[in-house]
């Protein structure tokens, strides 16, 4: 720990921690708590509710330009990220909190960022205030005045769209202080929370119909431009990856465990679906002072918005979460699965009988207007 | 038992429909060298076979029986996949689709096929050489394929708890072994199996002829084909698969989990005659299921 004593010890330290939190703070007198993020679509360890009083939430976000493979044939995007993931990590927070972030643009990076959180308010979400250069962090504050799943995102001057579909898109959560409510007022819980962060990209084609790549993200501007101008993504996936949350990385549950999903689209409008499940409480806009609905099939994620369902397993098996704009799920990437341990109920669903032949004569089942028991 | 006998009919028809195309073909047709493929002899021993299909036993899934096979003769097959340039000729001409995404070079396999694409090249080269060419049956390739078959033997699907063995299946499947590249790879980048044959079980799955088949097992261990599926066809490869005839690029995604092929392609066996040929169809379709 840096004491307040060492710092007046010489200018050229105390020039240095001009951009600390430690100091850049010192108006409030509240408690501060540094948070460590962790990758999607895992979500760092928080309180559902809390009895403690505000706090000051500290959060660093490293931004990394980097090329990643984004398909399984090998399609490569010349990805800038929050942190090195897409989406950038899931950051939760309570009501009356206050997020301190740190952001920084190392050395390595060719371009100069900043962020923008629906969830904070003035100056441009805090996009004017965060521009930093390759070799600059800065920290911003902002108070959390409102409860909710909300997107934060790139979003510097000329070319906010090709920032956010390379990859420059998060999420924060702000719970209410006493946690979650159905309806009624009846307080609501998750046993898990899963972060699923959606992509659309744009990668251009070479004359034969090849994808191509680039050396820089520079290099891929002009080009990618084009292909978003049309509006068509070439990609919608999960989590920056064809198969990100398939296979080795499904997300797993337990029968009568809940579970959180938390979805989120900085760009374009998604469908999410649970394939063989529902959406028990859904918050579709992602604002939990609003009555959550119930027992949704397919929920709507406007795009540039972050939504949260919730749902309790009552049934083992694989199930697919997708965008139920199936050419999106299928030909695109929009799939991931759950993979959910327990006892199979019959009472639920049972094969009665299993394919076979069709029997000959009047009961078969395309007629049963002439069936008999 | 009436629908079998129609299936019956119409394999009979459909076998015969080549061999009889072939005898309005010239007396001796000009074999074309270009189009000439490398085949590997392979005589005729006992295997160990596992059906393809769904078998089931008193109404609940079972595992396909392992039974003791032997060809009826001995087999020619090509000891590669067919290529691109070879692929494209067809296509030149005008007898193969022309497939708009192939995106391989001229010395690799032919990948982005169908079973339809895979068939019309068969009766292409078979116009072209006068010798009787055609994709392999499941049996065939297995045998061909030797030490590089992959008997996997999934867990059945328990109708009382099904979600175990779907869990257990797809850990199976996320579990394989992934081609390390994608892209078709030059001929014999996956090694020779000890029959001579180049890349089986490489990162190119291919078509055979056999049709799905639903099977049931009596008591006493006969099997019984209740419904027999031509639309799709089995494939082969690192591991067995079904594919409908028509789908060129096997992927997965929605409703269905679970890990593809990474590249349909194929390899023919040619007959030593048109009559040969008819001979073997007409004592496949005779031979009790």
């Amino acid at each position: 720990m840096i004491t307040r004593r060492t710092a007046l010890m010489g200018a050229a330290v105390a020039a240095l921690l001009v951009a600390t939190p430690a100091s850049a703070a010192d108006d409030l007198k509240l408690p501060r708590q540094a948070v460590e993020l962790v990758a999607p679509p895992f979500v760092h360890p928080h309180e559902q509710a809390t009895r403690q009083g505000p706090k000051i939430m500290e959060f660093k976000l490293t931004i990394k330009e980097k090329e990643v493979v984004i398909d399984n044939a090998g399609t490569k995007l010349q990805a800038m990220t929050f942190d090195g993931s897409m989406p950038g990590p899931l950051m939760v927070v309570h009501e009356g909190d206050y997020v301190e972030l740190t952001l920084v643009n190392p050395e390595t990076n060719a371009m100069p960022h900043n962020i923008d959180f629906h969830s904070a308010t003035g100056g441009l979400g805090g996009g004017a205030l965060t521009r930093v250069n390759p070799g600059e962090q800065t920290v911003l504050r902002w108070k959390a005045t409102r409860t909710g799943t909300f997107v934060y995102h790139c979003a510097p001057e000329g070319m906010i769209p090709w920032h956010v579909v390379s990859g420059m898109h998060g999420t924060v959560m702000v719970l209410p202080r006493d946690g979650l409510r159905d309806r009624e007022g009846k307080p609501l819980r998750y046993d898990r929370i899963y972060y699923v962060g959606e992509n659309d990209f744009y990668i251009p084609k070479d004359g034969n119909g090849k994808y191509k790549s680039y050396q820089t993200p520079g290099a891929a501007f002009a080009d990618t431009t084009e292909v978003m101008r049309k509006l068509i993504p070439t990609h919608v996936v999960f989590n920056g990856k064809v198969g990100a949350l398939t296979g080795k990385n499904a997300m797993t549950a337990k029968v009568g465990e809940s579970v959180m999903i938390v979805h989120s689209q900085a760009n374009r409008d998604s469908r999410p679906h649970l394939i063989g499940g529902h959406g028990d409480y859904v918050w579709e806009t992602g604002k939990f002072i609003n009555p959550p609905q119930k027992d949704l099939e397919t929920w709507f994620i406007r795009g540039g918005s972050a939504g949260a369902a919730l749902y309790t397993f009552r049934q083992p098996g694989i199930y697919a979460y997708v965008s139920h704009n199936l050419i999106e799920a299928a030909e695109l990437g929009a799939t991931a699965h759950f993979k959910v341990e327990g006892e199979w109920n019959n009472d639920l669903m049972k094969q009665v009988q299993p394919a076979g032949p069709i029997p000959p004569g009047k009961s078969s089942a395309a007629e049963p207007a002439v069936r008999t028991r | 038992m009436l629908l079998a006998m129609k299936i019956k009919v119409a394999i009979t028809a459909a076998a015969l429909a080549s061999p009889v195309a072939l005898t309005i073909a010239p007396v001796a047709p000009v074999v074309d060298r270009t189009v000439n493929s490398e085949f590997t002899e392979i005589a005729a021993k006992a295997f160990q076979y596992r059906g393809a299909g769904d078998f089931s036993r008193d109404g609940k899934p079972a595992d396909a029986p392992l039974r003791d096979e032997r060809l009826a003769g001995s087999i020619r097959m090509m000891n590669r996949q067919v290529t691109s340039a070879e692929y494209g000729r067809c296509a030149e001409d005008g007898r193969c689709p022309r497939i708009p995404y192939a995106r391989t070079m001229t010395d690799r396999p032919m990948v982005g096929v169908s079973w339809r694409d895979a068939t019309a090249y068969a009766e292409w080269i078979t116009k072209k050489t006068g010798l009787l060419h055609r994709l392999p049956t499941d049996e065939e390739w297995v045998f061909a394929a030797g030490e590089k078959a992959r008997d996997e033997a999934l867990p059945l699907v328990d109708p009382i708890d099904p979600a175990q063995a779907w869990i257990a299946r797809y850990e199976a499947e996320a579990d394989r072994a992934r081609p390390f590249a994608v892209d078709p790879q030059p001929v014999g980048s996956f090694g020779r199996n000890e029959n001579g044959l180049q890349d089986i079980g490489g990162n190119v799955w291919e078509w055979t002829n056999t049709c799905f088949l639903r099977m049931t097992i009596d008591p006493a261990g006969a099997v019984r084909v209740t419904n027999t599926n031509c639309g799709v066809r089995v494939v082969q490869g690192a591991h067995r698969t079904y594919m409908t005839d028509f789908i060129r690029d096997p992927r997965t995604g929605g409703c269905a989990a679970g890990v593809p092929p990474a590249n349909l392609g194929f390899r023919l066996v040619v007959e030593n005659g048109p009559w040969a040929a008819l001979h073997w169809k007409l004592a496949a379709i005779l031979k009790p299921s």
